[in-house]
């Protein structure tokens, strides 16, 4: 597919992140980034599918080059707007410290890269307060400091935390 | 206690949809379907009402056992869970990775690229070669990918969730005349698959909502 992230773990070689990210928890299940209750697994499921789906594809670099510097941003923009208003509609009704409840699940591993990217593209963040809200406090945590854009063996110095 | 059928809110020609009347077939699970027509009255999904079901305004949604459930993978990960027979996972950590990934590299990596909304964006005389490229960028990977994991269908001799991506796929490819000699793997799964019931009674052709020009 010419994409990353490829993970290649126990012999064999994954794509697709969210791929990666379900064998893991499969594998590795402490601690658990899914909900045992299958109705909440589908809540979190649904809203990683809305970013990792509905959003990103929309955005990525291979689509942004075919349409253009000059409409690059727009359309960036456009589809993060899409998605967030209907992520932040959703997350009223799932949200508790974290996207769903108060666990940290995929939903959260999913969101944070996402608003980074909303960020990247100069989005109005201020209509979307309960993003923005989990938002911060998943950045505290320190899984998704030491992984951070800035923290990087590949972090250009201009960029780096 | 739920009482009722699940309701499922489908467009005949979205494949998204289609992915999830394939697994309900698939696992016999009796469903109504509500029509909701993407293109007409400029678009029912952007209906109040609608809005208010699934703030995405996209099909397919299902109404199952007192929760409301969008995004076609998550649907069909939720009827795994719940209705396990038949299987569409496999058991083994390893194949179920990589049934995944078959899934979302169509779902995720395909599909989003050339659906209706991002053609509507495009332009009229732009969409055609647009989806073709989408389309084609994918099935090149995907192709490799299948020389390695398939059996009768594409990971193995099961019917898997990768399966009930792949078909919806190929309609589309064939909607926006991709060669698909290219793809030998891709269309002789395809073709296994065409054959099995749940693929057809869920086709674009027989349902509620197809036109009648195109019904089967």
């Amino acid at each position: 597919m010419k994409q990353v992230p490829i993970l290649k773990i126990d012999g064999i070689t994954i794509g697709q992140s969210l791929a990666i990210v379900e064998y893991l928890e499969e594998t590795r299940p402490t601690p658990r980034l899914l909900p045992q209750d299958p109705k909440k697994k589908a809540i979190v499921r649904m809203i990683s599918d809305l970013i990792a789906s509905g959003i990103q594809p929309v955005q990525n670099l291979s689509v942004l080059k075919q349409v253009g510097q000059e409409n690059q941003t727009p359309w960036a923009q456009r589809a993060i707007t899409s998605g967030f208003n209907a992520l932040e509609k959703i997350l009223q009704s799932t949200a508790g410290k974290y996207c769903v409840g108060d666990e940290v699940s995929m939903a959260d591993v999913c969101l944070v890269p996402q608003v980074a990217n909303a960020e990247r593209f100069k989005v109005d963040l201020s209509h979307y307060p309960t993003i923005s809200r989990i938002n911060k406090a998943l950045l505290a945590l320190e899984a998704f400091q030491v992984s951070h854009p800035c923290r990087q063996p590949d972090t250009p110095a201009e960029l780096r935390a | 206690m739920q009482a009722g059928k699940p309701v499922l809110y489908s467009y005949f020609r979205s494949s998204c949809s289609w992915r999830v009347r394939i697994a309900l077939a698939l696992k016999s699970i009796d469903h109504e379907i509500v029509p909701i027509n993407l293109v007409k009255d400029g678009g029912q999904q952007f209906s109040e009402e609608f809005q208010t079901l699934n703030p995405m305004k996209q099909v397919p949604i299902l109404k199952i056992d007192g929760i409301t459930i969008g995004q076609s993978l998550a649907i069909v990960e939720y009827l795994e869970e719940t209705r396990p027979t038949p299987r569409l996972l496999p058991q083994d950590p390893k194949k179920k990775a990589i049934v995944r990934m078959i899934s979302d590299l169509i779902a995720s990596g395909i599909q989003p690229v050339q659906n209706l909304s991002v053609l509507k964006q495009v332009g009229q005389e732009n969409q055609t070669p647009w989806a073709q490229r989408a389309i084609t960028s994918g099935f090149n990977a995907l192709e490799k990918i299948l020389q390695s994991t398939a059996g009768k269908y594409c990971v193995g001799d099961e019917v898997s969730m990768a399966d009930v991506c792949l078909v919806p796929q190929v309609a589309n490819a064939e909607r926006f005349k991709v060669d698909l000699s290219h793809y030998p793997t891709i269309s002789r799964i395809n073709k296994a698959l065409l054959a099995l019931e749940a693929f057809q009674v869920s086709h674009p052709c027989r349902q509620p909502d197809t036109p009648a020009e195109l019904r089967a």
